[in-house]
């Protein structure tokens, strides 16, 4: 045989192989419809096998299955609340899932974001997650949005899904869903926890509220803590993330408990769970009411007077020459004997690490008449009290803050400073053993 | 006070509502039965007797600020008429800070 003549034969025999082989594909497609026929539904022998623990419970059953095969869920935010929500809508084979997250891995999130890996550090969040979700389950459809969501991609977005999860960590980017859900008309399941607490709810469900039906007004921005100031114990969002994702299960098989007007409180400190009655939809609100005045996505950002993340963005207060850097505080400390450093983190942040010879005085306390008379004690005690007292926190922003309500509290002529960067910037800068949180 | 001059109600405080009442999440009072009292007096009462530090982050005007949810017996308080609800005996009256980390 030439060699033309070869090639011909290899290609005829290898279309063959291909014709016989899609002609396999077809008859086990007729196969599977035959057997779904008999058996009135559209689960495949696997599926049946795989999901048989949740399928033998009655309020699932083969119907409940097949509402999850077709279910679209998209989670907003792949964190604390969003790991735990996804992991169990892959589990029991939700058909889609969407994760959006424009942020990466760190690593204090690992402690409680547990679809993130110590290898995923610095990796997209998403992209992290979604790998640990086709290990999960190899049969799902994963989409992956590693973005920051907002007024111009959120509607493209969620238009390809049917439920909505907000597991996001900023108002800002909450009112955004709410907004989009209203307007894409889609059911939004809002979970959220910080320290101990965690919060449930759903809104836009069956003429159920919104979120701005419940809080028309943004919270004022210096009253909304987050995780990395107030902490989070991690089966707290891993509570509340858990129910997130049986909530969406509930509004793909429509069924009773949807927390549609309701509110769980979750308080993991002294273990209570407490379910309350919320108002209905308000005629008057703004996005969801009669009369809706907000019918295109504004800017939530100024809305809400903050970013739409939960990072920190540096605060200036104080005039250049009332604020000191680390490196002029390291001389202070070594030239002028023992100058007074007030530290005005929490206590709990104290106890992490200090500043030898500092004091501890929270930002929260300095208005009252114990934490003054402590600061009075110390400055008269020290070697030079007419010298400067410097002011300290994590990352120099509360100590701007102390330091503006010192000048305005004490009477005396005393000068202070505060340290620009704070605690931070002492272990970037002067020490590089200090302890980062 | 004679207990039959005072009518028990309990508040409590959640979401980290608590931080500004001395970090008490239950407070059990004991109001002066000589008057009606309503949200609107009950709110007057805790900014000048209960509140430890910091009001402008709790209160706003006559009532409370944006992002903390009021209950009466577990129930919205828009649904038991806000400020001008009638406190009864033994009432719980709920303050949650609502929370948006994750
Ligand atoms: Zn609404």
């Amino acid at each position: 045989m030439d060699a033309l003549n070869f090639l011909s034969k290899k290609e005829e025999v290898e279309k063959e192989i291909n014709e016989l082989k899609s002609q396999i594909e077809e008859k086990k497609r007729v196969l599977e419809t035959l057997v779904s026929n008999q058996n009135k539904h559209n689960l495949t022998n696997w599926e049946i096998s795989r999901y048989s623990r949740q399928i033998l419970v009655p309020n699932i059953g083969i119907k409940g299955q097949e509402s999850f095969k077709n279910g679209k869920v998209l989670i907003i935010g792949a964190g604390g609340l969003g790991c735990p929500a996804a992991q169990y809508l892959a589990g029991c084979g939700i058909g889609h899932i969407g994760l959006v997250d424009y942020d990466e891995v760190e690593e204090n999130n690992l402690h409680r974001q547990l679809l993130h890996q110590e290898n995923s550090i610095g990796t997209s969040k998403v992209r992290s997650a979604a790998q640990a979700l086709r290990s999960i389950n190899s049969h799902i459809k994963v989409d992956e949005y590693p973005v920051q969501l907002n007024s111009l991609n959120a509607i493209q977005i969620m238009q390809s899904y049917s439920v909505v999860i907000d597991a996001s960590d900023n108002p800002s980017t909450r009112y955004l869903v709410n907004d989009a859900c209203i307007m894409t008309k889609l059911p939004l399941v809002s979970g959220s926890a910080v320290g101990m607490e965690g919060q449930l709810t759903v809104y836009n469900y069956k003429g159920g509220p919104c979120y701005r039906c419940l809080f028309p007004d943004p919270p004022p921005p210096n009253t909304v803590s987050n995780c990395g100031d107030a902490g989070v114990l991690g089966p707290v969002p891993g509570v509340i993330g858990t129910m997130q994702a049986l909530q969406a299960i509930h509004i793909l098989l429509e069924s009773e408990g949807v927390l549609s007007s309701k509110l769980l409180l979750f308080d993991g400190a002294d273990t209570k769970f407490r379910t309350v009655k919320l108002r209905g939809k308000s005629a008057g609100c703004v996005v969801c009411g009669e009369n809706p005045t907000i019918t295109r996505l504004i800017d939530y950002e100024q809305f809400c007077g903050a970013p739409a993340n939960d990072k920190h963005a540096a605060v200036n207060l104080l005039k250049p020459e009332e604020r000191i850097t680390v490196s002029e505080l390291r001389t202070a400390l070594k030239e002028k004997g023992k100058p007074v450093v007030i530290d005005v983190r929490s206590k709990t942040e104290f106890d992490i690490c200090r500043l030898p010879g500092s004091v501890n005085i929270p930002l929260a306390d300095i208005e009252k008449q114990s934490a003054q008379n402590t600061l009075k004690s110390v400055i008269s005690k020290s070697p030079n009290p007419n010298e400067p007292v410097y002011v300290i926190c994590r990352r120099g922003n509360d100590s701007q803050k102390a330091v503006k309500k010192l000048r305005e509290l004490m009477l005396l002529n005393q000068d202070f400073f505060d340290v620009r960067g704070g605690l931070h910037a002492w272990a970037r800068d002067i020490d590089h053993t200090f302890p980062i949180y | 006070m004679m207990t039959s001059e005072c009518m028990p109600v309990t508040l409590e405080f959640g979401g980290g509502a608590e931080l500004l009442f001395n970090n008490l999440k239950e407070h059990e009072l004991q109001l002066p039965n000589s008057r009606i009292w309503t949200v609107r007096e009950l709110l007057i009462w805790m900014k000048d007797n209960l509140i430890a530090e910091r009001p402008d982050l709790f209160f706003h005007g006559d009532s409370v600020r944006p992002g903390i949810l009021v209950l009466v017996n577990e129930t919205d308080w828009e649904l038991m008429g806000e400020l001008e609800y009638e406190i009864q005996r033994k009432d719980k009256i709920m303050f949650i800070s609502t929370l948006h980390g994750g």
